[in-house]
């Protein structure tokens, strides 16, 4: 039995008396579950409170980058999808469009090698590649390495092409200013509602590959309302980088965010 | 699987109170884990073990506790818990909500001697 309160080992109600719990007192044969501040397994222990956020230190690095990039007045989106959905692609025909016009700048994060950077680099001075190795995210501190070797006085946008995975990269911050969830038509419409953590926090999202659509069985409207059910918010944007249909919008609304 | 480098990242952190306030024993490790802080109870679960192995918290245990998402309705003023996956008001159904609940990751207690 228990010294503290006299209830009985593993939470059982059958001694009668009452104690505080969240705020209001009851007795234990109330019958609702509640957990313990202190145990009855260890007669000398103790609990501490520690409340403590187990992402703190990549938070701080990411605040950190987000102080760093908004002093400098740069627009910095975190572009997140499963691998395939065309990230590279994208960011590909972005820096076509944006070069001699918009100084850009690229961190691309991949597991191994260094391709999707040599992809960028013809279109793009200042790409950088994150080798994660046996990480299957990229982390804010890796963003906070490597910041001063992509960004110059004269960069407007960074890119921040994260590792091609729905889950991981929506559970830490970079520094961004905004994540970008990126679905393409070959992926199934439901992908929002199967993946709610990224799709709930991204302020974009992009349908790509749609030059696709006439081939498959997708139904575009059916995807819609799956993100808007999820994020009704979400601005979407629906384009196909290889025919280039939609991709004026996108450009445009890019242009917009430059101070 | 980024739940390993989260439990490294907690053990450190834990590593630090212990060796701090001189810590003999750990009996227990409770975190509060939200549906939508994007970690799995599972694998955090897995690599609980294998982190701690040869430090202070070796042999402790993990006590997950998952909470669920709760959102504040901007409209009818009401918290309500989400019916995943529609996020949208339990009472009016009114999508302009909030989160109050359910983005959490934090070590809430640790039982020590």
């Amino acid at each position: 039995m228990c010294l503290d309160c006299g209830c009985q080992e593993g939470n059982e109600k059958k001694f009668f008396h009452t104690h505080d719990h969240n705020g209001h007192t009851h007795p234990h044969t109330d019958g609702h579950d509640h957990s313990h501040e202190h145990t009855h397994d260890n007669a000398n222990s103790r609990m501490v409170k520690l409340e403590q956020n187990i992402l703190a230190k990549n938070d701080e690095f990411a605040e950190k980058n987000r102080k760093f990039l908004k002093e400098k007045g740069i627009i910095t989106v975190n572009l997140i999808s499963s691998p395939g959905s065309g990230k590279t692609t994208l960011l590909e025909k972005t820096l076509e469009r944006f070069k001699g016009k918009v100084n850009c700048s690229v961190i691309v994060g991949d597991q191994s090698t260094d391709n999707d950077a040599k992809r960028l680099e013809d279109k793009c001075d200042n790409v950088h590649q994150i080798e994660t190795h046996s990480s299957c995210h990229i982390n804010a501190e890796q963003v906070s390495d490597v910041l001063s070797k992509v960004i110059n006085d004269d960069t407007q946008i960074l890119f921040i092409e994260n590792v091609g995975n729905l889950i991981c990269p929506a559970a830490f911050e970079l520094g961004e200013d905004f994540k970008i969830a990126l679905l393409s038509t070959t992926e199934g419409e439901d992908k929002p509602i199967k993946y709610p953590v990224l799709f709930s926090d991204a302020r974009i999202a992009i349908l790509t590959k749609t030059d696709l659509i006439p081939y498959l069985d997708w139904d575009l409207k059916k995807c819609r309302q799956y993100m808007r059910q999820i994020n009704p918010g979400m601005f979407i944007f629906e384009l196909s980088a290889k025919t280039g249909e939609g991709m004026d919008a996108w450009i445009n609304y890019l242009e917009t965010l430059i101070v | 699987m980024h739940e390993l480098s989260l439990a490294e990242s907690m053990v450190s952190e834990l590593k630090e109170y212990i060796e701090r306030e001189k810590v003999n024993k750990v009996f227990s490790v409770t975190v509060q884990m939200g549906y939508f802080s994007g970690v799995e109870k599972e694998p955090f679960e897995f690599a609980y073990p294998i982190v701690t192995e040869g430090t202070k918290l070796e042999g402790s245990k993990l006590i997950v506790e998952e909470l669920a998402g709760i959102v504040l309705c901007s409209d009818c003023n009401k918290k309500t818990q989400l019916d995943i996956p529609l996020i949208q008001c339990g009472s009016c159904s009114s999508r302009n909500v909030t989160f109050t609940q359910g983005k959490e990751f934090l070590i809430k207690s640790m039982e020590i001697e």
